[in-house]
């Protein structure tokens, strides 16, 4: 270890603490003025904005409204949830299906909502798994997960999933690089045999379904965050890497030594266009791509066993690095489209690119060397300014609609806002504490709404009550709308809230669905009638056909079930109004319960493994004789004699 | 109330819809169902004589809800009940039987208690029928679980009826 890298990280180290140690002082600010009123929304009356917070290491996404921050749902993305029976259900569980089998948890970063012509549209919102590296995407009418894609020759899915100005396609890179194909090999051998993954999974117009259409391979490098282009950079993607040291070990040193890193821009039509040409080669890979099929309620997994690859030494033009200091996370596209604004973690301005110098630059090969065939333009050449004095670690720039920029700066715990063009910085503001992403409404979009930037913050220390050694994650609420940025709330969320996006309420809330229509409900083990409710026995499986209507299933008595039976309950909620999903729990299921939506038919496995009488019961509460929403199954011994029998009531 | 929640304005949106809806049914459909769409076409019955419950004399015989004219009922439509008596046995037979008290009350007598127009409302309106009218009230204190909004169309809700009336005439 050289001593520089030790002189380094022990001044990073001190700075954390110093910078900690003033934050913590700082944190009972005092408000001037009433900031409540600001954030009440009276009861009875809407949010103004839906925002989506990524459920972080829970797997899960949530929805709050601002500017209240009341908590509405906690959408089941890439975990089971036992609330609702998701990745439990007979129908829901192929969701979580995977090359490495069942995967019932990941770690999802960013929320990434649809847009239409660069603005967001309210038809879906994307997130990522990192772990396991998946991109999911959760429809708006229904607030479900609706398709899930896994990405291949990819490792800790971070830079994902963004996308271009129509949605045209949800982009990825890997944060980590592996051997391409996978192969046991030393770790020592980074250097030869590791490389990187950017993939571009389309969002078919029509059908809405995703499929990934190629990959390009690029250098061993770690590559973090990603954003579409748009207006004039449109027709480009922008990914941040660091490492670019390659290192494979002790990364905080090893991969924090060159003064610039690099964002690679890839001309997404360009290599559309070479793939259409054929200079794709085709590469076996093995990933799967879940969807629900909403006819049948069930989810379908389909299993692909190639995947279309370019490389970017056949493909001149398709990619560019732009140099960029230092180990740069966050890059964000302004709204006009023309700047690119990189977050350097460990850099001590903000780099703001130009696009139009860029393609400029490109048009005179204004290059400085290149790697793997990919060309390295002049950091000269393309810059169009830095912001000095942006904080310490500043990560990641959303845009207001007023021509200021918002970056967070982990390090110093704050937020600076900063005027587009003049890099001059305008404000700043403290927030508690070690703030990650940050999300203005829109503030990614040719169109943010600039009404309040969202802290999205990693520690809360003396923020709450405290609840042993684990605090509650946080957010915190800013108003923007004047010159001054202005604190209004701190709200807790799930973990952990690593980025955010919003939308105004409007373009959501009028086209949800209210239930399914028992009509359409095309479910093979549907029982749309009361009077067709039944339990039928094959060998050691057992059908129950259920149905659940306020406030009863039908059948409730069932008997001539036996130990180590397979049992399955196909429940189906005959309901046809808001908000009356019906909840199904059996005594000793080692599974979970099902929420059952109106309309919907839902399946729960049950193996019994003791002899005696099993209540069943309904979880969610809908009507003042919910406790009467019960029924019991008798389970007989292996081998007994008990005939099978169902009943309701008197008249079965 | 035990429902979980209500939205009125939600409510009174649906239900203007619905009310459109009927008339555009109705005209569409005209004399097939041996209606006549201009019944539908205002509320003009409406008066302005109200009892202790706030409700006009109408409402008092015919509930509350869409159906704000008489439904004149003309030969009973055997394909019409038909296509009710499938309707009620997938919405409405969780809870109700023809003869016998259940969930809810038995539903073959049932134009011996209330009006075609009555029944009509209670189908398509039952929050605010279990919330402003007396016998309904009455009712959902007798039976304690409140009859679900099944989301019916009017033309659902109108076989329905068709098929009571099949039944009644059965029996």
């Amino acid at each position: 270890m050289k001593p520089s890298g030790n002189f380094f990280l022990l001044t990073f180290i001190v700075a954390v603490i110093i910078v900690s140690y003033i934050g913590c002082n700082n944190s009972k600010q005092s408000f001037s003025g009433d900031v409540s009123s600001q954030v009440y929304v009276a009861p009875g009356t809407y949010d103004e904005f839906y925002t989506f917070m990524s459920g972080g290491f829970s797997g899960q996404m949530t929805v709050y409204g601002l500017p209240s921050g009341r908590k509405f749902k906690v959408m089941s993305v890439f975990a089971q949830n036992p609330e609702t029976g998701y990745g439990y259900s007979e129908e829901t569980k192929a969701m979580l299906n995977t090359s490495y089998g069942f995967i019932p948890w990941d770690d999802a970063h960013h929320p990434q909502l649809s847009q239409t012509d660069g603005v967001p549209d309210g038809r879906f919102v994307f997130i990522n798994g990192n772990n396991t590296p998946r991109i999911a995407k959760v429809d708006l009418k229904e607030f479900e997960t609706t398709e899930i894609i896994e990405i291949p020759n990819s490792a800790g899915n971070h830079g994902s999933p963004f996308i271009t100005q129509n949605t045209e396609y949800v982009i990825a890179s890997t944060r980590f690089s592996v051997p391409i194909p996978q192969n046991d090999i030393p770790i020592s051998s980074y250097k030869e045999n590791f490389k990187g993954s950017i993939s571009f999974i389309k969002l078919d117009p029509k059908t809405e379904m995703m499929n990934l259409e190629f990959q390009i391979i690029v250098p061993g490098f770690n590559y973090d965050l990603a954003r579409g282009g748009k207006g004039p950079s449109g027709d480009w993607a922008f990914f941040t890497s660091y490492n670019s040291e390659q290192a494979n070990t002790l990364l905080e040193i090893n991969a924090s030594k060159n003064d610039k890193d690099f964002i690679a821009a890839v001309n997404w039509k360009l290599a559309e266009k070479y793939l259409k040409e054929g200079k794709a080669r085709t590469m076996p890979a093995e990933y799967y791509r879940n969807y629900m099929d909403h006819k049948t309620q069930t989810a379908v997994s389909v299993k692909n066993t190639e995947v279309k690859v370019l490389d970017p030494k056949e493909c001149p033009g398709m990619i560019y690095y732009l140099p960029t200091p230092k180990s740069p996370h966050g890059v964000d596209v302004d709204p006009s489209g023309e700047y690119i604004v990189a977050g350097g973690k460990l850099a001590t301005v903000i780099p703001v690119h130009s696009f139009s110098k860029m393609i400029k630059a490109i048009e005179n090969k204004e290059f400085d060397g290149e790697i793997q065939g990919i060309p390295i333009l002049k950091y000269e050449s393309i810059v169009a300014g830095e912001v000095k004095d942006p904080g310490l670690g500043p990560l990641h720039t959303e845009f207001d609609d007023k021509g200021y920029a918002y970056t967070s700066a982990f390090i110093s715990s704050e937020i600076v806002k900063w005027k587009v063009g003049t890099w001059e910085v305008a404000d700043r503001i403290p927030v508690y504490y070690s703030i990650g992403h940050l999300n203005i409404p829109g503030g990614d979009s040719k169109k943010p709404w600039g009404k309040y930037v969202i802290a999205l913050n990693k520690i809360t220390k003396d923020r709450y009550l405290p609840t042993g050694p684990e605090l509650t994650q946080s957010a915190q609420l800013i108003d923007i709308s004047g010159d001054k940025m202005k604190l209004l709330l701190d709200f807790p969320t799930a973990g952990e809230p690593h980025y955010a996006q919003s939308l105004p309420a409007d373009l959501v809330k009028d086209k949800t669905i209210k239930f399914y229509k028992i009509e359409e409900n095309m479910h093979p083990h549907a029982t749309k009638k009361e009077k067709d409710s039944r339990v039928e026995r094959k060998g050691n499986e057992v059908h129950v056909y259920m149905t659940a209507m306020r406030s009863h299933f039908a059948p409730d008595n069932i008997e001539g079930i036996k130990v180590g039976d397979e049992v399955y309950f196909h429940i189906t909620n005959l309901e046809q109004d808001w908000d009356v999903p019906h909840g199904f729990a059996v005594k000793g299921n080692n599974n979970a319960e099902l929420l059952i939506m109106p309309g919907q038919t839902r399946t729960l496995k049950w193996i019994p493994s003791k002899a005696g009488i099993h209540p069943f019961y309904c979880t969610d509460f809908c009507s003042a004789l919910h406790q009467e929403m019960s029924g019991y199954i008798r389970v007989s011994p292996q081998g007994s004699n008990v005939q099978l029998s169902y009943s309701l009531g008197d008249n079965k | 109330m035990v429902t979980k929640r209500t939205q009125n304005t939600t409510s009174a949106v649906y239900l203007l819809l619905l009310l459109a809806l009927s008339i555009i049914v109705l005209t569409g459909c005209g004399d097939s169902q041996g209606q006549d769409p201009a019944q539908f076409s205002n509320n003009k019955t409406v008066t302005a004589n109200t009892n202790a419950s706030g409700l006009s004399d109408f409402e008092m015989k015919n509930g509350i809800g869409p159906i704000k004219q008489i439904i004149e009922l003309s030969a009973l439509d055997m394909k019409l009940a038909k296509q009710g008596e499938d309707i009620f046995l997938s919405k409405c037979a969780s809870c109700h039987k023809l003869d016998e008290r259940y969930v809810g009350p038995a539903q073959r007598n049932i134009f011996e208690r209330r009006s075609p127009e009555y029944i009509m409302n209670m189908m398509l309106n039952p929050e605010e029928m279990y919330k402003k009218h007396p016998e309904a009230k009455k009712l959902l204190a007798e039976f304690m679980t409140p009859m679900p909004n099944q989301n019916l169309s009017f033309d659902e809700a109108r076989s329905i009826l068709e098929y009571f009336r099949k039944a009644g005439n059965e029996k």
